[in-house]
């Protein structure tokens, strides 16, 4: 493989810096027209699909490769994508699909947009490669209803990609056959979770199934599917030019890689940065310029709202990776931190999140259903000065009876935030429920 | 009736799915429908699933579950603020304030000459950019400040009144 001469190689790949990021999935953002198809061919795009297809590259290669990257599922879970790949039957008689997950809902979380409206072919090139190592006839991206503009942007580099000869019949003049389609949600956020996304694309609303049976055996159609996140599938085609162990380089031990991550919130520059996994906190923030309007950090959420708070002291502490993260008790989740400064009120940020759960909860599980509700009312009669000491109790006890008790993740991800909210900012609770009102305010 | 515009725009979706997988097609045919009539009544569902055969129950499931399908009438213009976490921290509530105050109208209402709507949305994977908006479930508009939002407004107005001058 190409892989091993990139390694005998002692020249790094080439990679462009763009404001100290290192710019792997958004390798175009330097250029004028990021998303055009010349663009990413002048890049070197489309070169690892073509050298695969035409070599035949066995597809156990190309697998194990992906396992030396040490790339994780870029959606939240973190599950070895190499792993993930070689859960799919290798025979099958019938069409096998390919679904890539671009439904971001959770708040904070807009990485994958970028991708989609600023390097799609690289997108396009991973799901090519995914389908030719899978057997996958059939491929769908899955984008959420909210960015039509950029949906568009996507769709245009399909039929785009298909004219070049990159998707379709007979793709670059082999036998191997790949037809990939754009489909949209319509705003629910629970459609990020596979199987719901899955519902969707059959048509349905999207309520999760039951696991087993996994996708990878009963999924789009019923038929034999594998799900990765938008960055996941943007990362292979580096990998597959690179060498797996370039990319593991890259990163730390546990965490191959870049990361895109989106910051949002109280910082100067909001926006996404690419950086090499285990990439110190403190960096990341001065990327975005850091704390906006020169005020202190108060607390992060580091991977969207069904990661735990983190105060300010445990997040400076942290470096951007797997590990970093789980052991300063939270996690990377989908790279999605919402940065707080000194002046907000902690308790009036818990109300917004349990309302998003309670709005979002797809009504499938009772104790999500109901206790997404509970909860926000009982953070409504706080923020509205009608609250008891006995709440701050009642909504740990409600928060640990949803956990674990349904059938997908929201109920944990409704969890989360209140029961890290109250562990770490406890007396600002009790001060509103003592004063009817926000310690904030009284400053 | 379909219009035959939207059969046509409902034929494109539908070579994306296997030929017995009709129903796949109705997130999108539910959105030309809504797109080309405003919003999505009864009939409306009706007619979406009997093109696609599928049950109208079926339909009318998917128009109820997502929520960017509007199930009864909205402005000309309608304007989805984001109020979650990243809006929020970043002043959405001057944002909304403003178009309530603007318009004379609160969420899920119609100004009088039935020109815009303001709905409060749910988090529209966008935060980088926040406070943002979107208008007809199509144009989003971000890094909002209110002069933003007077200028948005502006255009829509011009964009109305070119509109009917046309007609």
């Amino acid at each position: 493989m190409a892989t091993k001469k990139a390694k005998t190689k002692a020249k790094t790949p080439v990679m462009t810096d763009l404001k100290g990021q290192t710019l792997l999935c958004l390798r175009t953002l330097t250029e004028e027209n990021p998303a055009a198809l010349d663009t990413y061919i002048k890049l070197g795009g489309y070169s690892a699909l073509k050298r695969i297809v035409t070599d035949k590259v066995k597809a156990t290669d190309i697998i194990t490769e992906v396992k030396t990257s040490g790339l994780r599922g870029r959606g939240g879970a973190g599950f070895p994508t190499g792993l993930k790949w070689s859960f799919m039957p290798r025979y099958f008689d019938g069409t096998k699909y390919l679904v890539c997950n671009t439904d971001e809902g959770e708040p904070g979380t807009f990485k994958d947009r970028d991708i989609i409206r600023y390097n799609p072919h690289q997108l396009i090139e991973g799901m090519a490669i995914a389908a030719y190592t899978l057997g996958a006839r059939v491929g769908y991206n899955y984008i959420h209803g909210e960015i039509w503009q950029d949906y568009e942007i996507f769709e245009a580099a399909l039929h785009e990609a298909k004219a070049a000869g990159y998707l379709g019949e007979n793709i670059l003049g082999t036998n191997f056959s790949f037809d990939l389609y754009a489909v949209h949600g319509y705003g629910a956020y629970i459609c990020g979770e596979e199987t719901a996304l899955i519902e969707s694309i059959e048509g349905k609303k999207g309520q999760p199934r039951f696991k087993p049976p996994f996708p990878a055996s009963y999924g789009v159609f019923g038929k034999p599917t594998n799900v990765n996140n938008t960055e996941s599938y943007t990362s292979i085609p580096w990998i597959l030019q690179h060498g797996g162990q370039a990319f593991a380089d890259l990163g730390v031990p546990n965490s191959g890689g870049t990361k895109l991550f989106s910051v949002s919130g109280h910082v100067e520059n909001p926006g996404n940065y690419e950086v090499k996994m285990g990439t110190p906190f403190n960096e990341l923030l001065a990327l975005a310029g850091g704390v906006w309007k020169g005020r202190k950090l108060k607390a992060v959420i580091p991977g969207g709202p069904s990661t735990p708070v983190m105060p300010a002291e445990a997040i400076m502490a942290a470096t951007m990776d797997y590990d970093g993260l789980s052991k300063a008790r939270s996690s990377l989740g989908a790279g999605s931190m919402i940065v707080m400064d000194e002046t907000t009120c902690m308790v009036k940020t818990l109300h917004r999140l349990s309302y998003f759960f309670y709005e979002e909860s797809c009504g499938q599980c009772t104790p999500c259903r109901e206790g997404t509700g509970w909860v926000y009312r009982v953070i409504d009669r706080i923020v509205n000065g009608k609250g008891k000491m006995e709440d701050l109790d009642l909504l740990t006890d409600v928060s640990n009876n949803i956990a674990g008790r349904t059938i997908c993740a929201l109920g944990e991800a409704a969890a989360t935030p209140v029961l890290s909210f109250i562990k770490h900012f406890r007396p600002e609770f009790e001060y509103y429920i003592q004063h009817g009102k926000s310690m904030l305010d009284s400053k | 009736m379909l219009s035959p515009e939207a059969i046509t725009k409902i034929d494109y979706e539908l070579t994306k799915y296997p030929a017995n997988q009709r129903q796949a097609a109705v997130m999108s045919a539910l959105r030309i429908v809504q797109t080309e009539r405003g919003w999505l009544s009864k009939e409306s569902i009706t007619e979406v699933a009997q093109y696609l055969g599928m049950p109208e129950i079926a339909a009318l499931e998917v128009a109820t579950f997502y929520n960017m399908y509007d199930l009864s009438p909205v402005g000309k213009y309608k304007i989805t603020v984001c109020t979650n976490i990243s809006c929020m921290l970043r002043d959405s509530d001057v944002i909304v304030d403003h178009l309530k105050a603007k318009l004379g109208v609160g969420f899920n209402e119609v100004t009088a000459d039935g020109k815009f709507c303001i709905k409060e949305g749910e988090c529209m994977g966008c935060c980088g950019g926040a406070p943002l908006l979107h208008v007809n479930n199509t144009q989003m508009h971000e890094f909002l400040t209110t002069e933003k939002v007077d200028a948005v407004l502006k255009d829509l107005l011009q964009q109305s009144s070119d509109e009917e001058a046309v007609k």
